[in-house]
């Protein structure tokens, strides 16, 4: 069955809207409402694995009309939106009772979920730019939405921030169109290949690497993350960290980059050195924290940068004319490592906010013990922590096994040293996570805690079931054929994408 | 401070009903003249946000209260999600398909009046109530923090 790709954006927005005319009284229709909306989400995207299509909004044709595609890098990245977005849900109808106008957060909460699934699907730069300010727009809201005095300083800053990068974006979209007379991705792409690379346009390629990297919180522009991410409510926290970052920052860079200019030497090195900074200083910074959230935030700039490394090292690989095998397998790692990280860092954001609720507090001084009174949180919050640093069964393992394997292969035997380093740090920062949360004496003032249970424990358990299961993904040649291997096929194409959609009906 | 002077006040108590009478003009003809959703929407505004600053906010949000302005941003965006989907079941089935679009013959007498353009008017109906809406909701929230200069604080009134 054919799923009808307006279905991503149009469902999450009609939803959006419809909900703050029930009131705020109607607390339990509009939370069962949104829920379904999501799970609705969540069976179309599975239902679209392996199709592939271009979606002529209107029946106007590409150059003229606005274009959706669907291809193995866009189904790839809407589904790690559906499930993140599913559980996450799921998680609020719990964990969102305690604040007030929670309608207005469904309503906010769908919006975003609509703006990525419309970023991921766009074919054109302007409607991806479009989206992008809808998603972000929402997502201002929603880290301030406590109202709080630390939640509107966050917000605010990562406001500004956000803005100077979509002002960096409209800036880079503007000369793309100037120089090439077309926003279409594919028909701009291949007018590029036809005049190459000029001025204008390699300073617009600059001002997407500054405006995507700001929205994808690499090293140098990771000022807002922390803050964000950790006042947050809680499911947003999984959202921003678990796909946010991810669409708005790293798909849109890999599907300019590769799809639109074409990977070039230069490209290749910019993005993995973007990587390998952002995963070691991550790293190092992530380890200092005291606050849970804030732990989990820079951890997340420093998984983030092992997908943009695995991404670069394949893109640097296919400019110097390597081989193809090595370089499909690096942007399979860090592609994996993309889906992989969704999973299992949503997952570590939504425990931290069950351990929040029930103790009301971030710091990890004052907790220890709580291993005992939360045990659904303390076992899927371990199953997330060996995942992410990298203990073998566990999804992470296999990502982070494939870009070693990749960066040894090809000749970087220091960039696989780093991998391994980076991992251990990893586990030596999840294992403070453990030690100072859950082991150790339950001090005096929190022996009356207990543990939510309901729809927050389901959605933990959902993901920590997908944690252990996302190997298969990769160790099953079926899933693998289905998943990875179109949206890799995505990017070491290049630039063939153009000629693709555009002899596409 | 309840509003401004009375020759303000009788000014604009005459001007905002032409205010919103154009703005409903520029919304409906737009698709034959310049203008459409999104310029009607603001002028539609602009006629209640004239009415806030001559009368103040009270009388203002008497007239068009907060929860129904979120409401009909609301309504706005529905109808016009409605139009877009509408083009799925009728016709060419797509997505914001132009449903009631008819090919122009020569001689044909709808051209270039009002009800032609098929879904385009409807659209910047839909759109017209959201912009009006949300842009009068902006202003209303924006004026609802007051200083207050003697503790120095903020606070909602």
């Amino acid at each position: 069955m054919i799923i009808p790709l307006p279905v991503f954006v149009a469902v999450p927005l009609v939803t959006a809207f419809f909900l703050p005319l029930l009131g705020d009284k109607r607390r339990f229709g509009a939370t069962i409402l949104a829920n379904i909306a999501t799970g609705v989400l969540l069976v179309a995207a599975i239902a679209t694995i392996g199709q592939s299509g271009v979606y002529q909004v209107g029946k106007w044709p590409i150059p003229l009309g606005i274009n959706l595609v669907m291809d193995g890098l866009s189904g790839l990245v809407i589904l790690a939106v559906s499930v993140v977005g599913f559980a996450a849900m799921l998680f609020s109808a719990g964990y969102m009772e305690r604040y007030t106008a929670k309608p207005k957060y469904l309503s906010l909460f769908l919006l975003m979920v609509a703006g990525m699934n419309g970023v991921v699907l766009s074919g054109d730069m302007f409607n991806l730019f479009v989206f992008l300010e809808v998603a972000s727009i929402a997502s201002y809201a929603l880290v301030g939405f406590g109202c709080e005095h630390e939640e509107l300083e966050a917000s605010f800053k990562y406001m500004v921030l956000g803005s100077v990068a979509s002002m960096f974006i409209l800036f880079g979209i503007g000369l793309v169109y100037g120089n090439t007379g077309s926003l279409n991705m594919a028909y701009a792409s291949r007018s590029i290949a036809e005049t190459g690379l000029t001025r204008g346009l390699v300073f617009a390629l600059g001002l997407f690497v500054a405006g995507f990297g700001l929205k994808a919180a690499l090293i140098p522009f990771h000022a807002w993350l922390p803050d964000a991410h950790s006042s947050a409510p809680a499911p947003i926290s999984a959202m921003l960290s678990g796909v946010l970052i991810k669409t708005l920052g790293v798909y849109a860079i890999t599907r300019v980059v590769f799809n639109v200019f074409g990977i070039s030497i230069q490209l290749g090195w910019v993005l993995l050195v973007l990587g390998v900074l952002s995963m070691v200083a991550g790293g190092f910074l992530a380890i200092g924290q005291a606050d849970i959230k804030r732990l989990m935030a820079y951890s997340s700039i420093s998984q983030l940068g092992y997908v943009v490394m695995g991404i670069g090292l394949g893109g640097l690989i296919i400019a110097q004319g390597g081989s193809t095998a090595w370089a499909s397998l690096a942007i399979l790692g860090g592609l994996f490592h993309l889906i992989n990280h969704a999973v299992y860092k949503s997952l570590l954001f939504l425990t931290s906010g069950s351990v929040e609720i029930s103790t009301g507090t971030r710091q990890m001084d004052r907790m220890g013990g709580l291993g005992k009174v939360l045990p659904i949180t303390r076992a899927t919050c371990t199953i997330a922590s060996a995942s992410i640093a990298g203990v073998p069964p566990f999804s992470g393992f296999w990502s982070k096994l494939i870009l070693v394997i990749a960066a040894v292969g090809a000749g970087y035997i220091w960039l696989g040293a780093i991998i391994v380093f980076v991992a251990v740090l990893t586990l030596i920062m999840y294992l403070k996570v453990q030690r100072y949360v859950f082991l150790g004496e339950l001090p005096e003032n929190l022996s009356g805690v207990e543990e939510r249970r309901g729809s927050m424990t389901c959605a933990m358990v959902v993901l920590a079931y997908l944690c252990v299961l996302m190997g298969l993904l990769l160790l099953v040649p079926d899933l693998k054929a289905a998943v990875l291997d179109p949206a890799v096929d995505v990017l070491v194409n290049g630039i063939s994408y153009s000629s693709r959609i555009i002899s596409m009906p | 401070m309840k509003g401004m002077t009375i020759i303000v006040k009788s000014i604009s108590s005459w001007v905002k009903m032409l205010i919103f009478l154009f703005g409903i003009y520029i919304t409906i003809f737009g698709h034959l003249t310049p203008g459409g959703g999104f310029a009607g929407g603001v002028i539609l505004a602009c006629s209640f946000i004239l009415l806030m600053l001559a009368f103040g906010r009270e009388y203002a949000e008497e007239n068009l209260s907060l929860g129904l302005t979120s409401k009909l941003d609301c309504v706005g965006a529905l109808l016009f999600a409605a139009v877009a989907l509408c083009g799925f079941f009728f016709g060419a089935a797509g997505f914001f398909v132009n449903f009631l679009h008819q090919e122009w013959q020569a001689g044909q007498a709808t051209a270039l009046k009002l009800v032609s353009a098929g879904t385009i008017p409807l659209s910047n109906i839909a759109i017209g109530l959201k912009v009006g809406a949300s842009l009068f909701m902006i202003v209303l929230i924006l004026s609802v923090f007051r200083c207050d200069s003697s503790a120095g604080k903020q606070e909602v009134s």
